[in-house]
């Protein structure tokens, strides 16, 4: 399967935006992907292996996490998996004049 | 290092939060990363779904983040960076902005929107290759007439 590298990750896998694996599925997968890159362990797992919680991982269109088998979701050779970080922020403010000791660190 | 971005490109963010105050707005910069920073070549924006705390969330859903990059792909951009507004509160990051922050080398574009109006505009570069040794580097942006020119 084709596993679609984000980014921030492509220092770890010597810049290739996509690492083909074999696995029969998600999570033999993404153990290939880290037995061939293994920098890429700690940024996407937790010490106790479980996937960090900022790290999406996508079986073609359905984020694994919401499968039925999760990460023992079988997959084929033409499956897609794709490894995105998420995106958020914002101000925090909890109101209007309250917001500069949540500004910085 | 600094942001390299064009003047439409940079005009189409501000008023992106413009547009979308009193909530926060998001996007994504598609561009190139190069030695001497990252360089736009096209913005697109992208919905907020933090529906219920709008004036001061956003969240940008990983599905729609997986199809803008496939798009990029399509065209051979990458994903260099992010924008997004602060309504009526300061262009610098938060404390929730760091937290959230994880996508490493990519730049953080951040503009404030007092009253409906689109004030400044500031870029940080999120340096660091982990969560515990990243940081915001304020950067320069560099308007460009065009992608790829220099100044």
């Amino acid at each position: 399967m084709k596993i679609n590298i984000p980014t921030p990750l492509r220092a770890f896998t010597d810049k290739q935006a996509t690492v083909e694996v074999n696995g029969a599925t998600v999570q033999a997968g993404l153990d290939a992907l880290v037995a061939a890159h293994p920098e890429l362990k700690n940024h996407l797992f937790t010490p106790d292996g479980k996937l960090r919680s900022f790290v999406n991982v996508y079986l073609n269109d359905d984020d694994v996490r919401y499968l039925p088998a999760a990460e023992a979701s079988a997959v084929s050779a033409d499956d897609e998996l794709t490894i995105i970080p998420s995106i958020a922020g914002g101000t925090g403010r909890p109101g209007v004049g309250a917001s500069r000791v949540l500004c910085c660190r | 290092m600094k942001l390299h971005i064009t003047q439409a490109d940079y005009d189409a963010l501000r008023a992106h939060g413009e547009e979308t105050y009193p909530h926060e707005c998001c996007g994504v910069l598609l561009g190139h990363a190069k030695d001497d920073g990252n360089h736009v070549s096209a913005i697109v924006r992208a919905g907020n779904t933090r529906t219920d705390s709008a004036h001061n969330r956003y969240n940008i859903s990983p599905m729609e983040l997986i199809k803008i990059q496939r798009e990029g792909r399509k065209q051979g951009l990458d994903i260099v960076g992010f924008y997004h507004s602060h309504p009526d509160h300061p262009a610098m990051w938060s404390s929730t902005d760091f937290a959230e922050a994880h996508w490493f080398g990519c730049c953080y574009v951040i503009t404030s929107v007092d009253k409906g109006k689109a004030n400044l505009t500031n870029a940080f570069h999120l340096s660091g290759t982990t969560e515990d040794d990243k940081a915001f580097q304020q950067e320069e942006i560099l308007i460009t007439k065009a992608v790829g020119e220099n100044a």
